[in-house]
């Protein structure tokens, strides 16, 4: 297992009151696999992933849980809340890099790309300058950037190109994971397709695993192994990617897959889900997406938010946190009552 | 290049606004006035009587543009005029003998307390919640205080009272100026206090500023994303996030110059530093408008020198400045 | 059961209840604004009733030598000047003096810069390169030496006169700034909105952009009092200004030339001096906080949250609750790499 998150739950504490970001979030993520998080803005996908590696600053708390990282190159299980900043260091990036989302925001505006590459090489690793920058040159190989550009600040580049830059230094010195969040939402459709399936081939060329965050329920149909789904902070389902277009369990995942036309398949109406999403500081009780559910009974308010597994599903690790709406349910919102596990 | 070109006609432009309102605030005295000012001067060498005349735009001086034309040859002739004061001396050399006090004391006093003032805001930044936060407030008093004011206090307790300094002048009465030590080091004596107190007043201005953006820069996504390449922190502190906050701290550093050079003069007078100030007092007291005009031009052009020097270095520093007037 | 598990039963200290809008303003400001605001408040009380109550009128001068230059006593609660005249006195009627030069100031300044501003940022093209260069040049020109020039020339030297010359250069800084905000604002939309459905220019320049840069106009506000403040009090220290009057810098002139210093007068020179740096201070504190009213980052990073005993930095790890600093070592587990382990072997050393 790679990377072990259990019961994880971020807090922002600002003046109007606590936000409650991430609620005891529990997911595993296995090498050379690719989960998708998905959710609205707001939903804490982001939250989860930047608090795993403790990069948020204040007023965000670690509230409770574990986040255990193990790969090949520690000999031995590291529980990431319990670190000291010197150790943080030294897992950041070699065992976990990030892919951010704004590639312009994310560069130093005023060292070029060679420095910037260069910097993430040697602060894991002891080697002299002309390894360092052989190494730079392949990396720029790696995602197809013309070596050219060696000397070149992050505003004389186009989009796509600061984001293979931000590829290539999240590849600089092989990372166990990379967190990907939102790499491709800025660009244009084009480039995001081409970064895309550049970032698959690197994934299975190099073996790395990929937590991947985007609003796109669709992209993470097409690239993730198995899809997390976030509201409000908690985790609603998670399953294999195929069983989760097959039969989502959650009714929230389901109006998420009725949001999107499909190329094939009958043409149907677009649902959408109304409403909008919750005030982080006055978390109900119980199932935060209550308000908006089309199968939501009062009985909803008080269940217990961990997800659960789903017995319908040919995935043996296909969980839910609704415990009343069946997989094979159609819009008609007919409730039936499961008994708890 | 083209963004180092556009500074330079900016500044020169705006040396020659400050030229020619130079040139018309004198001939835009109300009639009255002008009487009033040459009445001030009964005893008036004729050459000074003429020169002042003109000056003022009184008489049958010739057109207004040929008054100008004459007027910036003058100036780029370095000729102010003769003094009025202490007649018959000539403005430029009165100056001459001015500037390089000035020069040495406000000039070394405002680099030092810039730097000195940037560092700790540096750190003053990183270490956000630390033991320098609890000092802001003592510090924003200290920037609130007028220069001159400080002076006095200083004088008071560290001259007057204690005896560490002298209480004055810029070197002992006894000595005559001259490139020997005894001089060199009286000279260096008498400046540590007025030294001491500018940077003591601007110090607590550049710290408090470079802390404000050292503070937005480190919120910046390029920081959070250097801690997240594992950086160690005198990397992420110096290359990513003070490197970054220079910037806008030069800038500020440009347009704050004017005040810092104008109230260090002033707190010469405190002092009886033998620098500008002393004599702008002066020549304010006595109505010696040649002298007051010169000064003008002197401190105008001396700050749009250094803010050119500062854009050079901007550029030098920012690469998207090179890049903005290329495209 | 359910993950309602209420945080103030494991929060440091109390989550902060929402606070209404209307008494929201004033709880929000910081504890340093709050300082300077009622600094200022007390000065300004003191120019307002000051100079009523004052015990003598600051302009008589006792004539009888025991009285001159007289130390703080019953009598005189700040002593006496050269001429026998009330310390205490003059600071409040220069009090009320500077405090009304300096708001004066302030408030034509800032209409000027918030007009200038504003049209530049709207009229764009040739007239906005024009407004921007006049508030660039007379930015960087100092002002000091032009504004002696100025009164130096002006044959009353008087509180209006002052007023209108400092007017005339504190202008342009809050000029570039709401211009750029100006800008920033035109182009969003809610603007856009508003002009596509036909409103009036004036209307949505009062309406909808000046009502979203009211805490900017403050803060340019409170800069330009205090630049009036402390450039009115150098003008009037080197005798630019009306000289009969009892501002706060006439009175450290008088004090300057009369040699205050060096016979050792101190209650003479330094209650104004005090009063300039106080009522500098508070309106620095009220700048500051507005600057943090405005900029989160600023905001965020002044609440800096004691975790378990342990001052939080900004750029430090996200703290874990119960957790101050991890006890125990470093761990071993995290070996730093060597040359020979990522290089040579192209995995890394994965098998």
């Amino acid at each position: 297992m790679t990377l072990e998150i259990r019961d994880f739950s971020v807090v922002y504490r600002t003046p109007s009151g606590d936000v409650r970001a991430v609620n005891q979030v529990t997911l595993d993520l296995r090498p050379g696999e690719v989960v998708g998080i998905a959710g609205e803005s707001g939903s804490g996908k982001s939250t989860l992933a930047y608090a795993a590696c403790r990069l948020l600053r204040a007023p965000a708390l670690i509230t409770g849980g574990s986040v255990r990282y193990h790969g090949p190159r520690v000999s031995e299980p590291v529980e990431i809340t319990r670190l000291r900043a010197a150790d943080l260091q030294r897992l950041r990036w070699r065992e976990i890099a990030i892919v951010f989302q704004s590639a312009m925001n994310a560069l130093n505006p005023v060292l070029n790309v060679r420095d910037q590459l260069l910097d993430a090489i040697r602060a894991h690793i002891k080697v002299g300058r002309a390894d360092a920058l052989a190494r730079v040159g392949s990396l720029l190989d790696l995602v197809g950037i013309p070596r050219s550009r060696l000397r070149s600040f992050p505003h004389e580049l186009s989009g796509g190109m600061r984001q293979r830059v931000m590829i290539a230094m999240a590849l600089a010195v092989e990372p166990e994971i990379v967190i990907m969040d939102e790499p491709t939402t800025a660009l244009d459709v084009v480039v995001q397709r081409d970064i895309l399936s550049q970032i698959v081939a690197l994934k299975d060329e190099l073996g790395f695993s990929i937590l991947f965050i985007t609003h796109d329920l669709s992209l993470l149909l097409e690239l993730a192994d198995r899809i997390a789904v976030m509201y409000a902070g908690h985790l609603l389902e998670v399953g294999s990617s195929a069983e989760i277009l097959r039969g989502a369990a959650h009714p929230y995942t389901k109006g998420l897959l009725n949001s999107f036309p499909s190329l094939h398949g009958a043409r149907r109406e677009l649902a959408g889900i109304s409403g909008s999403p919750p005030d982080l500081r006055m978390l109900p009780g119980g199932c935060p997406f209550l308000p908006r559910c089309g199968y939501g009974t009062d009985a909803c308010a008080d269940i217990d938010m961990r997800p659960q597994p789903v017995r319908s599903s040919a995935d043996a690790t296909h969980v839910t946190s609704c415990p009343f709406v069946l997989p094979d349910q159609s819009r008609v919102p007919a409730v039936i009552v499961e008994d708890r596990p | 290049m083209a963004f180092v070109l556009r500074r330079l006609a900016f500044y020169l432009v705006a040396a020659w606004v400050a030229l020619t309102v130079n040139f018309f605030i004198p001939r835009a005295v109300p009639g009255n006035a002008v009487e009033a000012i040459m009445g001030k001067f009964p005893n008036l060498q004729p050459a000074a009587a003429k020169a002042l005349s003109a000056m003022l735009g009184v008489g049958h001086p010739g057109s207004l543009w040929h008054q100008y034309v004459t007027y910036l040859s003058d100036v780029f002739r370095f000729n102010f005029g003769t003094d009025l004061l202490q007649y018959p001396a000539s403005v430029t050399s009165l100056l001459g003998e001015t500037i390089p006090w000035t020069l040495a004391l406000v000039g070394t006093a405002t680099v030092i307390a810039f730097l000195a003032g940037t560092v700790l805001g540096i750190i003053g930044g990183w270490r956000h919640g630390g033991w320098l936060d609890k000092t802001l407030p003592g510090l924003m008093f200290l920037q609130a205080i007028p220069y001159f004011f400080l002076a006095l206090v200083l004088i008071e307790l560290l001259a007057e009272r204690i005896g560490l300094f002298p209480t004055g002048q810029g070197y002992d009465g006894g000595l005559a100026p001259g490139w020997n030590w005894s001089f060199i080091s009286s000279a260096i004596d008498h400046s540590v206090l007025p030294a001491f107190t500018i940077v003591i007043t601007s110090l607590a201005g550049w710290m408090l500023q470079m802390r404000n953006v050292m503070i937005t820069t480190i919120g910046e996504d390029y920081v959070v994303a250097a801690q997240a390449k594992g950086l160690p922190s005198h990397r992420v502190v110096f290359t990513y996030a003070a490197r970054n906050a220079l910037l806008p701290q030069l800038q500020g550093f440009g347009l704050a110059l004017g005040f810092v050079v104008s109230g260090a003069i002033i707190m010469e007078i405190v002092f009886s530093y033998p620098g500008i100030g002393l004599l702008l007092l002066n020549a304010v007291s006595a109505s010696d408008f040649p002298m007051m005009q010169a000064i003008f031009l002197v401190i105008t052009f001396a700050v749009l020198l250094a803010n050119l020097v500062v854009d050079l270095v901007l550029v030098f520093a920012d690469p998207r400045v090179r890049a903005k007037e290329a495209s | 059961m359910t993950t309602a598990t209420p945080l103030t039963a494991i929060s440091q200290t109390p989550t902060i209840a929402v606070t209404p809008k209307a008494a929201g303003q004033w709880r929000r400001l910081p504890l340093k604004a709050k300082i300077g605001a009622i600094v200022l408040g007390v000065f300004v009380l003191a120019a307002v009733i000051g100079p009523l109550v004052m015990p003598y009128d600051p302009s008589y001068s006792n004539p009888a030598p025991s009285l001159a230059l007289h130390a703080p006593d019953s009598a005189h609660l700040l002593g006496t000047t050269q001429s026998g005249q009330d310390v205490l006195s003059q600071l409040l009627v220069g009090i009320r003096l500077t405090l009304e030069l300096a708001l004066s100031v302030g408030l034509v300044a800032t209409v000027l810069s918030v007009i200038v501003g504003v049209t530049a940022a709207f009229l764009g093209g040739l007239w906005d390169d024009l407004l921007s260069l006049t508030s660039n040049v007379f930015l960087v020109i100092p002002s000091l030496p032009l504004l002696i020039l100025l009164l130096g020339y002006l044959p009353q030297k008087g509180q209006l006169a002052t007023i209108v010359v400092l007017s005339g250069l504190g202008w342009p800084w809050g000029a570039r700034v709401i211009r750029a905000q100006t800008l920033a604002i035109r182009n969003r939309d809610f603007v856009a909105a508003a002009r596509e459905t036909g409103e009036r220019t004036w209307r949505i320049i009062a309406f909808e952009i000046v009502p979203n840069e009211i805490s900017l106009i403050a803060a340019s506000f409170v800069n330009t009092v205090l630049y009036a403040i402390a450039t009115s009090v150098a003008l009037a220290f080197i005798g630019l200004a009306d000289l009969n009057s009892w501002s706060l810098g006439t009175i450290l002139y008088w004090a300057q030339s009369q040699q205050a210093l060096q016979l050792g007068a101190w209650w003479w020179f330094v209650p104004p001096g005090i009063a300039v740096a106080l009522i500098g201070t508070a309106l620095v504190l009220l700048n500051t906080g507005i600057d943090e009213l405005g900029n989160p980052r600023l905001r965020d990073a002044a609440r800096s949250a004691m975790i378990g005993g342990h001052r939080q930095r900004p750029a430090d790890p996200t703290p874990v609750w119960n957790q101050a600093v991890p006890a125990g070592p470093l761990t071993r587990a995290l070996r730093p790499f060597s040359r020979s382990s990522l290089l040579d072997d192209p995995r890394g050393g994965r098998s």
